[in-house]
């Protein structure tokens, strides 16, 4: 939402508390949630799309040629993607401060 | 206001008889109600229906303690239910039975005045069953002209269609035969 | 000059449905308000009614039915009474919150147990607070009437309130009475087609029924709270307009021979017809006794009912449902609500009657007033029980 939560005025609710922006959860910046983020190692890729077909977010993108980028901003860090690569070209480590 | 009572058993058309009386009121242009004994009645059980009529709008809706007319449908309910209580004295009790009013007013004790006729004798003949709701309007008009004996005919049309012609006869013929002391 | 027909109340209130044009209705049989819905299952099937008539398993799946339908802009209807109000309960609080136009027909029953198919408000009652607009009838006429106001009313942008009409149990459903039906050109006038603000379809996608946390939960139910009661003079213009149309005027209170009246009786529903011969016969015996006909139960016209009982120094609340371990009714308890913070108020007296059938004739009002007048004013009294 446009307006954090706790700001929002009855006045301003719309009638029958109705949503009307549709797919306004892709606002939530779920990648908030995470404690421990993929780290990509390109060289060791070999482009199957497995972490691609995995991910339970769609948190992952194809670029160029076939490899793949993260999204920061919805990855939750659940390291299903370092699983299940055949690779280990996806490796999980811990976010700091 | 005219405050009618209806007795009769379930199955027999007591209710009918009640709604015609009303409908004719109204296509008088009258105000009416016609309500049931509210309840889960199973046929044979003995039953009660209310009509009121007035030239003016009717605004009780309370059941009928003290009515102006009894009307009862079946001869063995006169035995069996006090169909009389709270009957005015200046009032009349129309009853379907074979015995004459002057019987009928001794065996009860009422003082008001009775109508008798003979209406399982007349259902039978006419309409080939003894369910005497409609004759017994018959009876009902000849002992007090409630409503006018034409402004029946039309409400006996719309609910009977094909069989309105015999009900017609029945309580026409219970309108000449009634007797009243 | 407009003829009157005469027929079952029930009869009439399908029929109404019929003229306003309902695109659906779903609704599950249960005694008294069968006829209401058997009769509509005949109007469609004939082809007289162009809806779709939705057979449901349960109370609670017919205003679920009606909640999907009217999200996505038909105009819904359903009835019920008693245990079916029970078991479509959730829904029906549901259907307020998301501001749906669904009319109700309400065959007030008793709520079991014991069980019991005999008329008095302990249902409606029971759904008190569900958001929804709520009115009594108090006859035929105004069962029929109140189709077409409920519609006009619930569909107003302003409102957008689902709307519910009671109408007491056999007294009314099973009466036949004479009515007056209206032209069907000046229903369609009174009426127009349902426009909804939001539906749900592909092309405008939207999401209702949404979940909120309590950080916002208390502004959305302030916004549901000032919608019912600013329904008000949306309810009173659909009351107006009606009619200007057909000659009959409703209002929240109905008052009769108030004006200097020291007594006044407080009913709702089809008993007020009774009790006002009743304050008639009280009249002829130099009381000055005066009846209050609540016909708006929510939103609960304060001003309308301060107004009313002005000048009285006994109000007498004849209740038709039980609040158990509680201050006895639910509309003395409003009512004592409604007078509290005035400076001059009367004496509330609270009188239990007319439960689940048991008749109530004018002499039993006659003598619920005369008992008042040596009651305290305090707690409530359950009229005519034996033992």
């Amino acid at each position: 939402m446009s307006k954090p939560e706790r700001e929002i005025t009855w006045k301003e609710l719309n009638v029958g508390c109705v949503i009307d922006e549709p797919g306004n959860a892709a606002t939530y910046r779920t990648g908030d949630w995470r404690s421990q983020r993929p780290v990509y190692n390109k060289d060791r890729c070999i482009r199957c799309g497995t972490c691609y077909i995995f991910c339970p977010d769609m948190a992952i993108k194809t670029i160029e040629d076939g490899y793949i980028e993260h999204d920061l901003y919805y990855c939750k860090g659940c390291g299903i993607c370092a699983q299940e690569c055949p690779t280990e070209a996806i490796a999980m480590k811990d976010e700091v401060e | 206001m005219i405050e009618i009572r209806l007795h009769g058993r379930g199955g027999q058309g007591a209710v009918t008889s009640a709604e015609l009386l009303a409908l004719g009121a109204i296509k008088e242009g009258r105000y009416a109600q016609a309500f049931p004994s509210f309840g889960p009645e199973r046929r044979g059980a003995p039953v009660v229906a209310f009509c009121r009529i007035s030239d003016e709008d009717i605004k009780l809706r309370a059941v009928i303690y003290q009515p102006d007319i009894v009307l009862v449908l079946d001869p063995s309910i006169l035995r069996l239910v006090d169909v009389s209580n709270g009957l005015k004295a200046d009032g009349v009790l129309v009853a379907n039975t074979r015995f004459s009013p002057e019987d009928i007013k001794k065996e009860l004790g009422v003082k008001s005045r009775v109508a008798t006729v003979d209406a399982n004798k007349i259902a039978q003949e006419e309409l080939g069953l003894t369910i005497t709701n409609t004759t017994m309007l018959g009876a009902l008009l000849k002992a007090s002209e409630v409503v006018d004996k034409g402004a029946m005919i039309e409400p006996l049309q719309e609910r009977f269609g094909r069989l309105a012609e015999r009900n017609i006869k029945a309580l026409e013929r219970a309108y000449q035969e009634t007797q009243i002391l | 000059m407009a003829i009157k027909v005469g027929m079952e109340v029930s009869i009439a209130a399908a029929e109404a449905v019929k003229q306003a044009n309902t695109d659906i209705v779903a609704a599950y049989p249960i005694t008294p308000q069968t006829h209401i819905v058997e009769h509509l299952a005949e109007l469609v099937n004939n082809g007289d009614l162009d809806a779709e008539f939705i057979p449901v398993e349960s109370e609670h799946s017919a205003m679920s039915v009606c909640a999907g339908s009217s999200a996505v802009g038909a105009r819904s209807f359903t009835c019920t009474s008693s245990q079916g109000l029970a078991l479509m309960s959730e829904i029906v609080y549901i259907a307020a919150s998301l501001r749906l136009p669904i009319l109700m027909l309400l065959a007030n029953r008793s709520l079991s147990g014991p069980l019991g198919i005999w008329n008095d408000h302990s249902d409606v009652m029971s759904i008190r607070d569900c958001g929804w607009i709520q009115v009594f009838a108090e006859n035929g006429q105004e069962v029929y009437d109140h189709v077409f106001i409920g519609y006009r009313v619930a569909e107003d942008r302003n409102c957008l309130l689902p709307f519910l009409v009671n109408l007491d149990g056999f007294i009314l459903t099973h009466m036949v009475e004479p009515i007056e039906m209206i032209d069907q050109a000046v229903v369609d006038r009174y009426l127009p087609p349902y426009k909804p603000l939001y539906s749900l379809h592909p092309d405008h996608p939207v999401t209702m029924g949404a979940f909120a946390d309590p950080a916002l939960y208390t502004e959305a139910k302030k916004a549901q709270d000032e919608a019912l009661k600013g329904s008000l003079p949306y309810i009173m213009k659909g009351w107006q307009e009606f009619g200007d149309l057909t000659g009959r005027y409703y209002h929240p209170i109905e008052r009769y021979k108030t004006e200097d009246a020291k007594v006044i009786l407080v009913t709702q529903g089809s008993l007020g017809g009774t009790a006002s011969i009743a304050i008639d016969n009280l009249r002829e015996k130099g009381e000055l006794a005066g009846l209050v006909k609540i016909r708006l139960w929510r939103p609960f016209p304060f001003k309308e009912f301060r107004e009313a009982v002005k000048g009285a120094e006994l109000v007498v609340v004849m209740d038709r449902a039980i609040s158990y371990g509680g201050p006895g009714g639910p509309l003395a308890g409003e009512i004592r609500s409604a007078l509290y913070a005035q400076e001059r108020r009367p004496r509330v007296v609270n009188v239990i009657a007319g439960i689940a059938g048991r008749d109530v004739a004018p002499e039993d009002f006659e003598r619920m007033l005369q008992q008042a007048q040596q009651g305290s004013g305090e707690g409530y009294e359950i009229y005519g029980v034996r033992g």
